[in-house]
């Protein structure tokens, strides 16, 4: 406790005006301030910043040429395709399912309402290794179901069935997770009242509860297309890694970078890297989107 | 339209919401369901929209069973107490939603549409507020679209839950006087739920005084207020006075004094007499039967005075509160007589039954 | 009256219960619960002897090891810095501040591929900051310290975020009230402050830990991956898998699958504890 004295420090200084010393009781000393706000930055800047930014740089550390050529090889454009494939693939059922998950929890109550919860939330606990090691042990020739599979000739495993399954597995949770909370907050009462003006179970649905949850969907949708792009243990385990054919971009930037091909697995490093600020910008400005209304 | 509530009951898990209630209610009226929380109005109100449905008894439209459709068939006009306006819709879209959530063949065009909206707009003088959104209007704003919006799809009946809960008091008395005018132009059966009697006694063509989950009384506002049925009705429409007594041979005792008043057909045994504050009035002590007290305390709240007294002995002491005109002069601890207007006696409740 | 069959029961008003529940279930049994079960399944396969054997065998134990005691390490120091970058964020205002905030987000956006490479280019000896520390002759690329730098890294959103809004939403008055009574700033800090976020501390703790456990693609390529050194879990199991030898990597994912499912119910009591703590979901 401060034993300044305001009326000793103006003792005797008659004609200066009384001195009032702000003391603000939440804020912390000047040096405890600085120190933290410097280990703040130091950290954040070491462990953050400088990696981001040695992906650009060493994406251009050959030249505009090199860079440019990396992204427009063959095999990077059909990792290129096979990646946005799967994360549409992805982001469409996960929407689909998420959003009829999220009514389901939001709007009723039920026994094991927790449970299903909780399992919903697995995928997110899970090591993405193990995620891809489930579907090739279901899967693989090894596997429960690979001999039925051999026979039908069916290729699930090492082939883009497999890579779809294992990225909607991991993304599984990141829809539904968006939109409960925020249902839920929302309560019935706007489907009570369309329900009484007249309106279907449809489009009550349609008119009055999606667009009530617009910005939280897109956000859902943004953080799903970005995990399965940038999906890679997982899909390293399911794909075989067959260049040209079963590699997704991370894949891919893995087997250029074991190539020794650096400059131009950094290439298309800087190309996901991209998509992470872009997602990061637009979340941003979702949240404050959001917190506007 | 008529509606025709027949011993529905409901339970939700051990509690009985509503037992075995029956009501009446006439084409055209307004009605309001006045009730404590847990009085079973709002759940009675929800089982008529088909928000709810009673695990026994029947609904009637004009004699046609209501259970068999769903909230959306049963063609009510639902107001809730938050509003439930559709935040991403202008006050145009909200009113219009019943009108254009019609199936494609009944549905009408869109300009008959727009009419009619501009027209319920004016009826709730609301008209340049069409194009924004509800969170930019005040509450009670808020409520007159919510009631245009029930009124837009031209329902059979109009249900109101608390309507004016959630508004401040003075906005609550300007929009009961307008409902009630409102009802007067367009005369559709409409029930209202309220726990504020003042609000119900000032509005409804008749009232439904619930407790319980049980109906206590039917009436006019008049009659419910002059001729309470039970103690319940009395405690809860206006205010009561409570005086426990004794009936004996024809005669009235309080304490050992007989007070001299008609038992009112109610058996020998404890008894419980209830009147307003109004209805007992303060003369000079003169020692015959009559109610006697000490006066405790006197505080003025507006053109009567509220006169606190102490009626029995000192260790069985009741406190009741009575008014007095401003002119007539107390002390505090001076010996006082009342006088029974107007009363009721009800017999007193069994030691262990809840009253 | 009659009971009836004209009454239609109805579990509630709004409709779709059971369409959206079943497809829900569906969709959940077939990507998650089914395959998740195959795992448990082939585990069942093995008899509890070998189960024991693959799992006692020193490279697994090590690889779990390793996994486990690093992960450990490195939510430790996201635990403590975390912290300090919380409150730095919530409590300052300095210029850059926002931007700063952005980018916690970046370890948990950035794809994991992208950071493994980004951080083993950085920390090899030709390396911006691996040069910087080989006079001193600390190697981190292909070296545990490297598993270690590349866990801090993808743990680094978890404490902040989850403490964030608990810290945010925490009520001045009580730091008034605790200054009006004559707490110094640390007492308050101490006995005021960080007792109302712990549990929010914890459950970021647990969240670090749970994905530093199971990360790999951030981890193998500045990992040297040299069996009993540098070789984590996962990677043992992609490893064993491709040598066909399924019933090995089953065990392994086994082991790790129930460690995640305990921590899983760790960060749900510790999120309960918190918001039964400060009325916010942690």
């Amino acid at each position: 406790m401060s034993d300044f004295d305001p009326r000793a420090a103006t003792a005797g200084v008659a004609t200066q005006p009384a001195q009032r010393r702000k003391v603000d009781v939440r804020a912390d000393a000047p040096w405890v301030r600085r120190t933290i706000i410097g280990l703040t930055v130091g950290f954040l800047c070491l462990f953050v910043v400088l990696p981001l930014i040695n992906v650009f740089a060493q994406a251009f550390s050959k030249g505009i040429a090199v860079y440019l050529a990396a992204l427009q090889d063959a095999e990077t454009l059909a990792a290129v395709r096979l990646t946005l494939i799967v994360a549409f693939a992805s982001v469409l059922s996960n929407g689909f399912f998420g959003l009829m998950a999220a009514w389901a929890i939001a709007k009723f109550e039920f026994p094991g309402k927790n449970i299903l919860i909780t399992l919903i939330d697995l995928p997110f606990s899970v090591s993405p290794v193990i995620a891809g090691l489930v579907f090739v042990l279901l899967f693989g020739l090894q596997g429960l179901l690979g001999s039925w599979l051999a026979v039908h000739d069916i290729e699930i495993v090492f082939a883009l069935p497999g890579i779809m399954l294992a990225t909607i597995f991991v993304t599984f949770p990141f829809i539904v997770r968006e939109l409960v909370p925020l249902m839920q907050e929302q309560g019935t009462e706007e489907e009570e009242a369309a329900l009484s003006l007249g309106a279907s179970g449809l489009r009550t649905f349609i008119r009055v509860t999606l667009p009530n949850v617009k910005w939280a969907l897109l956000y859902g949708v943004l953080l799903c297309n970005a995990r399965a792009m940038g999906e890679f243990g997982a899909v390293s385990v399911v794909s075989g890694h067959i260049r040209g054919e079963t590699n997704t971009l991370p894949l891919h930037i893995e087997t250029l970078y074991e190539g020794y091909q650096a400059a131009a697995a950094f290439a298309v490093a800087s190309l996901l890297a991209l998509l992470a600020l872009v997602t990061l910008i637009a979340k941003s400005a979702l949240e404050t989107r959001t917190a506007k209304e | 339209m008529r509606i025709s509530i027949l011993n529905v009951t409901k339970r939700f898990g051990g509690f009985t919401a509503l037992d075995q209630v029956k009501l009446d209610i006439r084409s055209g009226e307004l009605i309001a369901l006045l009730g404590p929380s847990g009085s079973g109005k709002t759940t009675l109100l929800r089982i008529v929209a088909g928000f709810e449905w009673p695990d026994d008894g029947e609904v009637q439209f004009d004699g046609e069973n209501a259970l068999s459709h769903s909230v959306g068939e049963r063609h009510v006009g639902f107001v809730f107490q938050h509003y439930a306006l559709f935040r991403h819709m202008t006050v145009f879209e909200n009113i219009a939603f019943g009108l254009r959530a019609r199936p494609r063949k009944y549905r009408l065009g869109e300009q008959e549409i727009r009419k009619r909206v501009e027209k319920l707009l004016d009826l709730v003088q609301l008209g340049w507020l069409a194009e924004r959104y509800p969170q930019q209007l005040s509450g009670g704003q808020r409520q007159r679209v919510a009631l245009a919006r029930a009124l837009a799809i031209e329902p059979r009946v109009l249900l109101l839950d608390e309507p004016f809960g959630s508004l401040d008091a003075k906005v609550r008395k300007e929009l009961r006087r307008w409902l009630r005018m409102l009802h007067t132009e367009i005369h559709v059966t409409s029930i209202f739920v309220t726990h504020d009697q003042e609000e119900a006694l000032e509005v409804a063509d008749r009232v439904v005084v619930m407790d319980k989950g049980r109906i206590e009384q039917v009436g006019t506002p008049q009659q419910v207020y002059d001729h309470p049925h039970s103690p319940a009705v009395h405690e809860f429409v206006g205010e009561s006075i409570i005086v426990p007594v004794t009936v004996e041979a024809g005669d009235v005792r309080f304490g050992d004094e007989s007070l001299g008043l008609d038992p009112q057909g109610i058996s020998n045994g404890a008894a419980l007499l209830f009147a307003r504050p109004h209805d007992l009035t303060i003369v000079p002590s003169t020692g015959d039967h009559r109610l006697k007290g000490i006066v405790r305390r006197i505080h003025g709240i507006g053109p009567a005075r509220r006169v606190e007294v102490a009626l029995g002995s000192a260790n069985a002491e009741t406190l009741i509160e009575v008014d007095a005109l401003r002119a007539q002069q107390f002390r505090v601890g001076q010996l006082v007589g009342l006088r029974a207007d107007q009363y009721r006696l009800f017999p007193a409740p069994k030691a262990g039954t809840p009253t | 009256m009659r009971v009836a069959a004209t009454i239609a029961r109805r579990r509630s008003v709004i409709p779709g219960f059971g369409m959206t529940l079943g497809m829900s279930l569906l969709w959940l049994s077939l990507i998650v619960l089914i395959p998740l079960a195959a795992l448990f399944l082939k585990t069942a396969e093995l008899s509890f002897s070998q189960f024991v054997d693959i799992i006692s065998s020193r490279r697994v134990l090590h690889a779990l090891q390793l996994s486990f005691g690093l992960s450990l390490a490195a939510a430790a120091v996201n635990l403590v810095f975390g912290t300090l970058v919380v409150w730095a964020l919530v409590r300052y205002r300095f210029p850059g501040r926002r931007v700063f905030d952005a980018i916690v987000d970046i370890p948990f956006a950035l794809p994991t591929a992208v950071a493994g490479i980004a951080l083993t280019n950085l920390y090899a000896e030709s390396g911006w900051l691996g040069s910087l520390l080989v006079p001193f002759g600390i190697k981190v690329a292909f070296t545990p310290l490297g598993i270690f730098v590349a866990l801090v890294f993808i743990g680094l959103p978890f404490v902040v975020r989850t403490v964030q809004p608990v810290l945010e939403d925490l009520e001045k008055e009580l730091e008034e009230a605790a200054a009006s009574l004559g707490a110094t700033r640390w007492t308050i800090v101490r006995r005021v402050i960080l007792p109302s976020i712990t549990p929010a501390l914890m459950t970021g703790f647990a969240l670090a830990l749970a994905r530093a456990v199971g990360e790999y693609g951030s981890v193998i390529f500045i990992a040297g991956n040299l069996p009993n050194v540098s070789e984590i879990a996962p990677l043992l199991i992609v490893i064993k898998l491709q040598e066909f030898r399924y019933a090995d990597a089953t065990a392994i994912a086994a082991v790790m699958l129930l460690a995640s499912f305990l921590l899983l119910f760790l960060i749900n009591t510790l999120q309960r504890w918190s918001e039964a703590r400060t009325g916010k979901r942690a």
